[in-house]
């Protein structure tokens, strides 16, 4: 194909990502490094009948001025990026001095909101990722000796979870845990206690949103896991049998290794998707325990005062870490790409 | 005797047999009871749904008797579709679906074909750049977009929504049918250009009435997306042009008064029932679109 060809082919939709990704993502980066211009006060002395007294108030005219003159506002840096309420620099150092052990640091370093952030979203990434593999393994090699009417109810069924809306579905859980809910009155009857709330406590609500996240994405590993199994080679397992491998031995040596290349693949769409954890956070109203990232940049975006400048740094911070996750495939995509060519 | 010790060695002894039929039964429980749990009390009052003293009232509704002289109740949905107007965010998410499909369709067949049919580098580029702003959440785009569309005065609108909605897709469509059109020969093409047509002629002429099964496949992840949103949809939209997810949060903080709980169980169950009818009747090329991508990465 002509280049020119090509061109015209391409244009409507790289267009589309050059103006509603590629220029936000710069327009991101530009605000994260600027604050809003500073309102102008005047303090002019008021005088009444009860003695004088300063008064501040705003100047209009020389505000517009300036905010015309800087329509970016005003140059900060990386000031942002090193306050409070993110990678809070000054605080971080101020705790490594002071803390005696590393528990007592991690333990103050959990009040920071990034750093908040920070923990559950790692927590939720690389415990809820492994989990949801094993447990789809699991379902795709049980459902995989079942007669075949009964498979495609099974998938049937098992679509569900995964398809649904995430906020939509985090309700559905959230209304059954509920201690008035159906799981959450089962559970206070298990464990004999009328007052266990899976809300209360921090740990709970870090183990309800886990689990909601193998709920909602082990049905992908299964989807990929069973298609896998169905290219399973038959020479290669018949062996196995004849030279006396047992069930485990097969599936060890025979089923694990063929589905290695699939386990890659759901790790690293499973990790970029789970960092992105948010609907379940308020689906499940867990902001008092746990938040993630893309929490903290919906909270500045939703509030009273669109705090954009906040919310950008946020936004360029997660832009970095998920393309440290992403890296790996980067790298492995290259490689197939110039293997083949 | 290698047959019968094979056939003995796959057929699996009678305890493993029931291991495998409980642990697949605890797994169907677990994807499907959830939803049709709250079908069920989505036609009862919040006393019986959410109820203190006994949760077998959720299942007969005692209360729900004893207010409207039935076990069922259509009172959850009356109040979310009439009252509170949910029928217009569904009519708004009808309308958003509807556009971002066909406009990304559009885009991604004409886009993933190019690349599918360009041996240059340059594709392989543009390709990796989409993987990229593939795996970027969109929320991060957001405070990117606020500014300019207010500057513009193009903030809260459908239009707006439907373009951001249908860009955030163009990666993932790009790849999906780049993959796809990879595997119709390209000899198909090229023998139509030889006999004098253009690219654009073979295009229109030769692959569209072949690539059918692959769009259909990919338009119905472009529209689990757009369905699906809420991040985007949240903050983008003003609250009269809201679609349902949006809506549906909406719900959630003004729960003080009763019944409106229910307002949002009745409405989290109307958004649930097209994903139901869309499994049921599109189960096969979901299967495929997922392994697809598998099989490629």
């Amino acid at each position: 194909m002509k280049h020119k060809t090509f061109f015209w082919f391409f244009l409507p939709t790289g267009l589309a990502m050059l103006l509603f990704i590629f220029l936000p993502i710069v327009s991101v980066i530009s605000q994260s490094l600027h604050v809003p211009v500073d309102a102008v006060l005047v303090t002019v002395e008021e005088c009444g009948p009860f003695g004088c007294k300063p008064s501040t108030t705003i100047d209009q005219e020389a505000t517009q001025l300036l905010r015309d003159a800087n329509p970016l506002g005003q140059w900060a840096g990386l000031e942002i990026y090193f306050d409070r309420s993110h990678l809070a620099v000054a605080e971080v150092g101020e705790l490594w001095r002071n803390s005696e052990s590393w528990g007592a640091f991690f333990n103050r370093l959990g009040n920071l909101p990034f750093y908040r952030a920070m923990a559950f979203t790692l927590t939720y990434t690389f415990v809820a990722t492994p989990l949801l593999i094993i447990f789809g393994l699991m379902i795709a090699l049980a459902v995989n000796t079942l007669s075949s009417w009964i498979k495609g109810l099974v998938i049937f069924f098992s679509l569900l979870p995964f398809i649904v809306t995430p906020l939509v579905g985090s309700l559905i859980l959230f209304w059954m845990i509920d201690a008035r809910g159906v799981v959450g009155s089962f559970i206070q009857w298990v464990f004999n206690d009328p007052t266990l709330s899976l809300k209360a406590s921090t740990p709970l609500t870090w183990i309800t949103l886990i689990v909601y996240g193998i709920w909602h994405s082990a049905p992908f590993a299964f989807v990929i896991f069973y298609a896998g199994l169905q290219t399973l080679p038959q020479d290669t397992l018949e062996s196995a049998v004849i030279d006396g491998a047992s069930r485990w031995q097969r599936i060890r040596y025979v089923v694990i290794p063929h589905l290695t290349p699939l386990v890659t693949f759901v790790a690293l769409i499973q990790l970029m998707d789970n960092f992105r954890v948010f609907e379940p956070i308020v689906g499940f109203n867990a902001e008092a325990h746990a938040t993630s990232l893309s929490w903290i940049i919906y909270n500045d975006l939703s509030g009273e005062q669109r705090l954009l400048t906040s919310a950008a740094s946020t936004s360029v911070l997660t832009i970095l870490c998920v393309a440290i996750l992403l890296s790996p495939v980067l790298v492995r995509t290259w490689r197939d790409f110039n293997g083949k060519t | 005797m290698s047959e019968t010790a094979v056939s003995q060695a796959q057929s699996r002894s009678f305890i493993l047999n029931i291991v495998i039929w409980i642990f697949v039964a605890f797994w169907l429980i677990l994807a499907a009871f959830p939803f049709i749990w709250t079908l069920w009390g989505s036609f009862k009052v919040e006393l019986d749904f959410f109820s203190l003293q006994d949760w077998t009232n959720a299942l007969f509704g005692p209360q729900t008797q004893a207010v409207h002289g039935s076990p069922f109740t259509g009172e959850g949905y009356h109040g979310a579709w009439v009252q509170e107007e949910f029928w217009r965010a569904v009519l708004n998410t009808s309308i958003v679906c509807f556009c971002v499909v066909c406009i990304s369709l559009t885009f991604g067949t004409l886009g993933g074909y190019a690349l599918s049919r360009s041996g240059f580098r340059y594709t392989f580029w543009l390709l990796m750049i989409a993987l990229i702003f593939r795996a970027m959440p969109p929320i991060t785009l957001v405070s990117g977009y606020l500014q300019p569309f207010f500057a513009w005065n193009v903030w809260g609108i459908l239009p707006t929504s439907i373009i951001v909605l249908v860009a955030i897709n163009q990666p993932f469509t790009l790849w999906m049918l780049h993959s796809f059109f990879t595997k119709i020969p390209m000899d198909l093409d090229e023998s139509a250009k030889v006999d004098g047509c253009t690219q654009f002629q073979a295009f229109r002429y030769v692959i569209i009435p072949v690539m059918w099964p692959g769009v259909i496949t990919t338009g119905l992840f472009s529209f689990l997306l757009a369905y699906n949103d809420f991040a985007v949809t949240a903050m983008l939209l003003a609250k009269e042009n809201q679609t349902m997810v949006p809506k549906i949060a909406g719900f959630l903080g003004t729960t003080q008064t009763e019944g409106n709980v229910m307002f949002a169980v009745a409405a989290v169950v109307s958004a649930t029932a097209p994903l139901f009818v869309l499994v049921l009747f599109f189960q096969r090329q979901i299967v495929s679109g997922l392994t697809a991508g598998a099989v490629k990465g």
